[in-house]
């Protein structure tokens, strides 16, 4: 099967629909495919990788935890909106530290967010074969 | 040009079921292939064939089921999402009996399947095309 680059754009903030959830479904199954897989968070999707969520007053899932996990299914390349980030008060010390393991270089931790410009995300997007948007 | 499509949102709610068939529907006319149409989130409410709109609205499970999007061993390709359908109360025999659940509601023109029949659609169309907010 051939390889094609594909990105997921998360849009949408955690908890208040489902899109963020299901969106994570589709890339985990997605890592099985071995293609190229990168994900972004625009809008209030870059809520979804804020550290520190707790679902205990909403009775739902909280399924930030999955995001440590997309290292090790070789998802390493999430791109997030600098601009997104600084409308709601966030900086890169919010988010999760997520991290992958890089076999190309002894196994050394590295970070998997990269906080990038809209002008660098849609440069991003267009250099995809397929975007799917959440 | 092979092209497959992902609806995200349910029927009447919202346009793009709609919106989504009008463009199979014209890609088709022009002599385009549809490979597959992907039902995911509430986009799965798409599939029920319990579905019975006033008698002067569209009918909009049956407008798909019209399109008659088969691949070449005659299965379905309207594809709904089996995570998604099961959470939100659709059901087809098989996901019925093994679930302990009476009755089905998958119209027969489409089909449960997985995520993965999503990722295939991307690598092996021309063009994935996404309806929804």
């Amino acid at each position: 099967m051939s390889t094609k680059k594909f990105m997921y754009l998360n849009r949408k903030a955690p908890y208040g629909t489902v899109y963020a959830l299901e969106s994570l479904e589709v890339v985990l199954i997605a890592a099985a495919f071995e293609q190229d897989v990168s994900l972004a968070f625009i809008d209030d999707g870059v809520y979804q990788i804020v550290e520190g969520q707790n679902t205990d007053g909403i009775g739902m899932k909280n399924f930030s935890k999955t995001f440590h996990a997309l290292g090790d299914y070789d998802i390493n390349q999430l791109y997030v909106s600098a601009e997104s980030l600084e409308e709601r008060g966030l900086s890169a010390d919010d988010l999760m530290p997520l991290i992958y393991e890089d076999e190309d270089d002894d196994w050394a931790e590295k970070p998997s967010v990269k906080i990038v410009s809209n002008a660098e995300l849609s440069k991003l997007m267009s250099d995809q074969d397929v975007c799917l948007s959440f | 040009m092979k092209i497959s499509i992902q609806i995200n949102e349910g029927p009447y709610q919202h346009q793009a079921s709609d919106t989504a068939y009008q463009f199979a529907k014209a890609a088709i006319a022009k002599g385009h292939e549809i490979f597959r149409v992907f039902f995911y989130h509430d986009g799965v409410d798409n599939a029920t064939r319990f579905t019975v709109p006033p008698q002067d609205d569209r009918h909009i499970v049956n407008n798909w089921a019209s399109l008659d999007i088969k691949n070449a061993e005659g299965e379905p390709e309207l594809v709904v999402c089996i995570a998604a359908a099961l959470r939100r109360g659709l059901v087809d025999d098989s996901e019925a009996q093994k679930n302990g659940i009476e009755g089905n509601n998958i119209h027969p023109a489409f089909r449960i399947s997985g995520l993965g029949q999503l990722i295939e659609a991307g690598i092996q169309s021309d063009r994935l095309v996404v309806f929804g907010d």
